[in-house]
């Protein structure tokens, strides 16, 4: 097949070093993403004289793969959209196993199993992001006379302290482009774990549980408490639906603060540096984790991650995995970056602030950790029913017809 | 002109392309439609019932329905309007250009362009939006122009569409326009016609042909529109139109089964208007 | 006398303004966001910059200068003219040739031919990617432009053919009538007659095909793939809106170049949308 491509491009007069001893990876990064996983090829490059030839493709990486794949044209490698398309790959016959290629011992094994399909691991999570924090503007929030919430309870006594006072206490922000609705999904899947355990969780995941279910319906009530409390939101509901979710947290550091709080993850902090360069990160900016709701069930944890899977196997397809999985390759990446390695060998001096080194730290110690379940869902329910169903709740559809009209995807899906 | 077998000369290239390019696929599709998800397994109509019965899949009819008639209405008369106003005026250059615009605008910087019209902020906050700011400047409330269902949103979605493609109709038909032989209309016009006259009996029905010829087009398109919708909503609220459905079944669900019969969906849906097309090219060969 | 002219014109030139200004707005507001900083555009409307004097000192070209510094924008550039010109040039001649013979060649089968082409118009092109590309890969044509070429001509086609086959139908009979007398070929007819006679209909075409090539993203990442050498500006476009949608300055500034092209094309054809060469034909 990489003959195939030489050739092609031979035809084109377009040779430039296609040497023997070559991968081809396709992944969606661009601008300091991209950079960063230039910087990682040539490292990997200098140490064994194996070019890596990046393609990225933007956001239409989902489809360009899937395409090249169904019409036998894959790459070496891919940065997988999400675990859920990598079993869709995997069922299609299209990837390798890579139990045997790579050192898996350096993975937490949370990290093993979530890309372990059929008793075989078909990709490695080259770094990961922790979702399960709340932003806010520790100046702000402590001139209200308030602090970060160790409890619901006390999360909600801030919302309703502020909201009291006449001020907006969330900036929430829906809107995401084609992919608008999963921001929610992640309010969604914290709030689960953490009033339906673990155990519940993996099963709605895996659909044993419908949609109708009342654990999923009550995670959804205690996110519209919330978010459908047009008191409570930025611009109310059309506010929370229409701001794009990396602008809604500038609102926070304005100088008179149009919010409080903020949930959204760890790469959100490249957003408000961008909205705000006057920042000084470590001293304006911080958060706490999203706190627990049912003790039983404690502070569960919530994140995602960057997954790559290898389409063929060659002596170079394997060299590169193995240099992708292991602490140097994880160290340029994420201390670019500022995200967080998933390999345990990994010094945590690289990372370029307190904050992510913070958030490493909170995810290193976590007791009970679970990947973000919409990436985890097949892609019709994970990226599309469930997606549409947070926009239809917060814009006022009964939730009953929500939850019935996800559970209708769900039922032709899996 | 009779001359054998000659014919086949001047539309070999472009049949073997056409062959290549859309019937072999096409041919593909019609099959994949009537399999599973990963197309090894043979699922009969099923495929077609869901096309058919999904709740999504009737609001994306309904949304297209409301397409072709708005987006094409509006389309084909500004852009009549506009060639036969244009022809008047001594900017007509300009003016055609600023028009013609938005056509050389690729999709994704139409999005952004249209996200500084549409955009939302609370009304204690400067708007960011065009629109909003005009409602907010004479003292109204801002407004989810995406949001709000069922007309609102899809009608702003319309707009886009109809910024985008009146250029089309309005070169298209300009050409055509020009090519009306002036003495034709002065003629009239000494034997007393007013203008709207001139225009309703002279400039129609020369046309007509080229009319006939936008519209089909603006209603094909209306078929396929996908681009403006998949970046500005993916669907939310209401707004699915079919082709974003077969987009998402394909390409996001990885379902090419009922991808494939969407499509075929689609084809079905233009036949009425081949129909119409082709009794239109016998006329036309009829009187010349 | 003239004075009332004018008056009496006055509502034609208002409704054109007003149509005109509607269409530029959100288009100027594009060109406005892109000199504006990147925190600017999210804590005011554009058109605030615009009436605010003070603010002017403020618009920068630094979007402008971020974009076109990027690594390989100029290989993209050309890639873009490379996988275009091409394309347009090819789909022209072809839809034209089949569209003749459509239009005047009796044949069995012209009418029913006719109707399955203009059907094809409805075939959305994203049905087509996986069997076109594995038949690529057979032929090794996946990753060349000769491939890119063949493939937006294919898909351009119907479109072409349909509006070609209209103009050149409604060209009054006489005129081939009198060419034949003369002793000409139908292929000369086709040179010298029809295609003199089609300038304004095959500009309007070739700036369609044009611009649909010019703008494509997908079928050039599908059949020619992202890799430096070949991707297009629509690519290095939608890179730089990210991959988590930010960077709108950047992007503001990338759409204005990459439509100054297609802008200088329209621009550069109009001269061609004039008046009389089908008059003149039609009346003799």
């Amino acid at each position: 097949m990489t003959k195939r491509l030489v050739v092609g491009l031979l035809l084109a007069g377009l040779v430039g070093g296609l040497a023997q001893g070559a991968v081809t990876i396709m992944v969606l990064w661009s601008g300091d993403e991209l950079a960063a996983f230039q910087k990682v090829a040539d490292a990997f490059q200098a140490q064994t004289g194996i070019t890596v030839r990046v393609e990225s493709v933007g956001r239409d990486l989902p489809t360009i793969l899937a395409t090249r794949v169904a019409a036998g044209n894959p790459p070496d490698l891919a940065g997988m959209p999400n675990p859920g398309q990598m079993a869709e790959f995997v069922a299609r016959g299209a990837l390798i196993p890579v139990d045997d290629l790579v050192d898996l011992t350096q993975f937490p094994t949370a990290f093993v199993d979530l890309a372990t399909v059929n008793g075989k691991v078909y990709g490695i999570f080259i770094s990961a992001d922790l979702k399960s924090l709340v932003w806010y503007n520790p100046d702000a929030l402590y001139a209200e006379g308030l602090a970060p919430a160790d409890s619901w309870n006390e999360l909600l006594y801030i919302t309703e302290t502020l909201a009291a006072r006449g001020k907006v206490p969330w900036a929430v922000g829906l809107e995401s482009g084609a992919a608008s609705g999963w921001p929610g999904t992640d309010w969604i899947e914290d709030i689960m774990l953490r009033t339906a355990g673990p155990e519940l969780y993996d099963q709605w995941v895996n659909h044993e549980i419908p949609w109708t279910h009342p654990a999923v319906k009550r995670a959804f009530e205690l996110f519209g408490a919330i978010v459908r409390n047009k008191a409570y939101v930025y611009g109310g509901t059309t506010g929370a639906l229409s701001i794009n979710f990396g602008d809604s947290p500038a609102v926070l550091w304005d100088p008179t603060p149009g919010a409080y709080l903020h949930r959204q993850a760890t790469f959100i902090k490249s957003f408000i540096a961008g909205a705000h360069p006057e920042l000084d990160l470590d001293r304006d900016v911080a958060f706490f984790v999203f706190p627990p709701i049912d003790p039983k069930w404690g502070t569960p944890l919530l994140g995602a991650g960057d997954l790559i899977s290898a389409f063929r196997d060659t002596p170079e397809v394997r060299a590169f995995l193995q240099y992708l999985a292991g602490p140097e390759a994880q160290a340029i990446w994420c201390g670019a970056l500022g995200k967080l390695a998933t390999n345990v060998n990994v010094d945590p001096s690289i990372y370029p602030d307190q904050l992510t080194a913070q958030a490493a730290e909170i995810l290193k110690g976590a007791e009970i950790f679970r990947f973000d379940a919409s990436d985890l869902m097949p892609a019709a329910v994970g990226s599309g029913a469930f997606w549409k169903g947070i926009l239809d709740y917060v814009s006022g559809v009964p939730l009953d017809r929500v939850l019935q009209e996800i559970e209708a995807a769900a039922q032709a899906a899996y | 002109m009779n001359m054998g077998r000659a014919h086949w000369l001047y539309l070999a290239p472009a049949l073997l392309l056409l062959g290549v390019f859309l019937v072999y696929p096409s041919v593909e599709t019609i099959r994949l439609s009537f399999y599973g998800p990963r197309s090894d397994t043979f699922v009969g109509f099923q495929n077609y019932i869901q096309a058919f019965t999904s709740r999504p899949m009737l609001i994306a009819f309904r949304n297209n329905l409301l397409w072709l008639v708005v987006f094409t209405l509006f389309t084909v008369g500004m852009g009549l309007v506009l060639a036969v106003l244009l022809d008047r005026v001594r900017y007509e250059a300009i003016i055609k250009s600023v028009i013609f615009l938005p056509m050389a605008i690729s999709y994704v910087a139409a999005g952004v362009i249209w996200r500084f019209v549409y955009a939302f902020r609370p009304v204690v906050a400067p708007q960011i939006g065009l629109l909003n700011a005009i409602v907010v400047a004479l003292g109204g409330q801002p407004v989810g122009w995406l949001i709000e269902r069922p007309w609102i949103n899809n009608l702003a979605l319309i707009a886009v569409g109809v910024w985008v493609w009146t250029g089309f109709c309005m070169v298209v038909l300009s050409a055509a326009y020009k090519g009306i032989p002036k003495e034709m209309q002065e003629a009239a016009r000494i034997d007393g016609a007013n203008e709207w006259q001139v225009f309703r009996h002279v400039t129609i029905p020369f046309l007509k042909s080229t009319l006939a010829v936008v519209t089909t087009t603006m209603i094909v398109f209306v078929l396929k529109v996908f681009d403006i919708v998949y970046m500005m909503t993916n669907g939310a609220y209401d707004t699915d139109v079919i082709a974003n459905r077969m987009y998402n079944e394909m390409f996001q669900f990885n379902n090419y089964g009922l991808a494939s019969a969407i499509a075929v969906v689609l084809f079905l849906a233009i036949i009425p208007f081949l129909v119409i097309n082709i009794r239109r090219f016998r006329t036309q060969e009829a009187v010349r | 006398m003239k004075a009332t002219r004018i008056l009496k014109r006055l509502p034609l030139h208002l409704l054109i303004i007003t149509l005109a200004v509607i269409w530029l707005a959100p288009s100027l507001g594009l060109l406005v966001s892109s000199f504006r900083p990147r925190q600017d555009l999210l804590s005011s409307g554009w058109w605030t910059a615009l009436v605010t004097p003070s603010y002017w000192s403020k618009f920068t070209l630094a979007n402008y200068r971020e974009v076109l510094t990027q690594q390989g924008m100029g290989r993209a550039f050309l890639n873009s003219f490379i996988i275009t010109v091409p394309t347009t040039l090819l789909t022209l001649a072809i839809a034209a040739l089949a569209a003749y013979a459509l239009a005047w060649m009796n044949f069995r089968g012209r009418q029913f031919l006719l109707m399955m082409v203009i059907g094809l118009i409805v075939i959305p092109l994203q049905m087509t990617l996986i069997p076109v590309l594995r038949m690529f890969n057979v032929l090794k044509l996946s990753g060349s432009f000769p491939g890119i070429w063949l493939a937006h001509a294919g898909y351009g086609l119907p479109l072409m053919i349909y509006l070609l086959r209209n103009f050149f139908g409604a060209l009054p009979r006489e005129l081939f009538e009198s060419a034949f007398i003369d002793g000409a070929t139908p292929f000369r007819a086709f040179v010298k007659l029809v295609l003199p006679l089609s300038v304004p209909v095959l500009a309007s075409a070739g700036i369609f095909q044009f611009l649909w090539v010019w703008n494509d993203l997908l079928v050039a990442l599908v059949y020619l793939g992202g890799f430096e050498e070949v991707a297009p500006l629509t690519l290095k476009l939608s890179l730089l809106v990210g991959s988590r949608g930010q960077d709108w300055h950047l992007l503001t500034a990338a759409a204005f170049i990459s439509m100054i092209v297609p802008m200088i094309v329209f621009l550069s054809l109009q001269r061609y949308f004039v008046r009389g060469i089908l008059a003149g034909a039609v009346k003799g």
